[in-house]
């Protein structure tokens, strides 16, 4: 799965979740005994074409989740490659104890896509948004999670996940017209943060959408003299502890951003590594408070829970200068 | 005597072993006890299966025609080990490590296909979901061997059940055989009192399975049920069972679901199974 120019452009500018879709459509043909399910959301998952086209390796299960990951398990036991898809908050809180017994019990290698993750379907209320996933998730042993950063990560965290035989969990967050975080091809690995930007003061580590806010903000904060690294970690599960080690290590501060709660998310995950490091750097966490407040549409709510990157830029900025003097 | 009397015969003695199996294990579990009733009740399905129906390799428990069978109540463990044991894919050895730490037979079953134990159970309403996967499967490989899941009626509480129900006729499985063991007690008591789930063969045919009522005990009849060559409908059968069947003290008596087994039982119990 190699990027290019064109499809760079194409993808981020349908989304991740069309470019689930797309590459689907690409991938079956090298995955022979590949399986898709999905749960009457073969059209938000941009499915659509490979329902049509591809029926032999679609089934549709209806609206009916815990089922969908059961079928998946039965399949996978006969070595079929399981993709099951829905929005998040379905597919990994309607069925969790599913999830709990046939991806973390009986370690089926399945691959669980989560649409439309995080607060991009806030003007649908919080029945559709899903700032827990990441949380629950990795409270299942053995479950892989990838958060990829952009939509052409996206694309490379899927086939990844198909090439790997572990249980798997992919979070798709943004909605269409997403910024480009790799406008070069790179190597993804599974549980291999990423550096992006150097920078010797504070390391700022991010999943998901806020990878490319917090490039923004790490510029921001440069010309205020302010020097940030940014890490992508777009494996959550297992993490790339050295490399998190390091950074605390080197770092005057650690700031985790996500558009996760920031009760059991990235945040939590890394202060899990950071808090058994002798000396270990103060942490900010920046994500949403765990809560359930009023809805509202995607910019709304970015701005509400200061996951902009000029209130990532201030916050960081306020953070380092009273930890630091 | 004709070759169905002697098939009979044969599984009529397998029941009785495996009562046996089951008054040992029981025994063995000791003060950690066990779910006696429910594994009772379903001695006659789980012999007439392994014992006649069923198609799979003692050498080969991989075989990839092998049949295939989950116990969805995961609380019946009793009735499958027993008949995993009466036929030789497990040992009377492993019975007496029932619950024991260094065993691999646990209170519900723990996925092991070496010892023939398909998938892990005991969290209820999940196996009729597998099986249908596993039909599925099945079917795009073009293998012919078959899935059978066993529920219990107080499982059948759970909605996970009903969306299993609903998708196994529109994916046409008549590769798939749901065995349902109607009981009808259930942890806390009667389930027409805990949840009454009312006529399950109405429902089930109503769904779009080919369903067929037997008395659970009986093993005429349920070799004839799973005999049948419905197609493109996944069978359902219909089991009308006695929890604890064969001790008077436990049939229907629901305080033997889950219970310790003492000396003087036991040996009622063997007594009434004319071994002593």
């Amino acid at each position: 799965m190699q990027l290019n120019n064109k499809n760079i452009e194409i993808w981020s500018r349908i989304g991740a979740r069309a470019t689930f879709g797309m590459v689907l459509l690409e991938l079956e043909k090298k995955f022979p005994n590949l399986i898709v399910l999905a749960a009457d959301t073969s059209t938000s998952a941009g499915l659509d074409r490979f329902r049509k086209n591809v029926t032999e390796k679609y089934i549709e299960v209806g609206i009916a989740e815990q089922n969908m990951i059961g079928i998946a398990s039965g399949l996978s036991s006969e070595n079929f490659k399981v993709v099951t898809t829905t929005f998040a908050p379905f597919q990994t809180m309607r069925c969790c104890e599913q999830i709990k017994v046939h991806l973390g019990y009986m370690k089926r290698d399945i691959c669980m896509v989560g649409l439309a993750s995080g607060i991009v379907l806030g003007t649908l209320g919080y029945t559709h948004c899903c700032i827990e996933d990441i949380s629950i998730i990795r409270s299942i042993p053995g479950i892989t999670i990838l958060s990829p950063a952009d939509c052409g990560e996206t694309a490379k965290a899927i086939y990844a996940a198909l090439k790997h035989d572990k249980p798997t969990y992919i979070r798709l967050t943004g909605g269409s017209n997403n910024p480009i975080v790799y406008k070069d091809d790179y190597d993804f690995q599974i549980s291999k943060g990423v550096k992006l930007m150097d920078g010797d003061d504070i390391a700022i580590i991010a999943t998901g959408t806020m990878v490319f806010k917090s490039l923004q903000a790490a510029k921001e904060l440069k010309n205020k003299n302010i020097n940030c690294s940014v890490t992508n970690i777009h494996t959550i599960n297992p993490i790339d502890k050295k490399l998190i080690e390091e950074l605390a290590k080197k770092s005057k501060l650690i700031v985790t951003v996500e558009e996760h709660s920031v009760q059991g998310g990235l945040g939590t995950a890394i202060s899990e590594i950071n808090s058994r490091i002798k000396n270990s750097p103060p942490q900010v966490m920046i994500g949403i408070p765990s809560e359930y407040s009023d809805a509202g549409d995607y910019e709304f709510l970015l701005d509400k829970f200061g996951l902009t990157v000029e209130k990532i830029t201030n916050k960081i900025k306020n953070e380092f200068s009273k930890k630091i003097k | 005597m004709n070759n169905l009397e002697k098939k009979i015969n044969k599984i009529k003695k397998m029941c009785l072993n495996m009562r046996k199996n089951v008054l040992d294990m029981a025994m063995n579990a000791g003060s950690e006890s066990s779910h006696f009733g429910g594994g009772l009740s379903i001695i006659e399905i789980t012999a007439t299966l392994y014992g006649a129906v069923m198609n799979y390799d003692l050498k080969n428990p991989k075989w990839k025609l092998r049949d295939k069978f989950i116990l969805s109540k995961g609380h019946g463990v009793l009735g499958l080990y027993a008949a995993l044991a009466e036929v030789g894919i497990i040992t009377k050895n492993d019975l007496a490590n029932f619950e024991k730490s260094n065993g691999f037979l646990f209170g519900h079953p723990i996925m092991n296909i070496e010892k023939g134990i398909e998938v892990s159970s005991g969290s209820l309403g999940m196996g009729l979901s597998v099986g249908i996967g596993m039909a599925i499967a099945s079917i795009k490989k073009k293998l012919k061997n078959k899935i059978f899941v066993l529920l219990g009626d107080g499982e059948c509480n759970e909605g996970s059940n009903w969306e299993a129900f609903m998708s196994a006729p529109k994916y046409k499985l008549d590769n798939l055989f749901l065995i349902l063991d109607r009981n009808n007690l259930q942890q806390t008591g009667s389930s027409k009192d805990i949840m009454d789930i009312g006529d399950m063969s109405e429902k089930l045919r109503n769904f779009g399975w080919h369903v067929i009522e037997v008395n659970g005990h009986n093993i005429d009849e349920l070799l004839k049920s799973f005999s049948s060559n419905i197609k493109n409908k996944p069978i359902a059968i219909v089991a009308n069972t006695i929890k604890g069947k064969g001790f008077s003290f436990s049939e229907n008596n629901n305080d033997w679901h889950h219970k310790i087994l003492s000396k003087s039982q036991y040996e009622i119990a063997i007594n009434e199974l004319g071994l002593k």
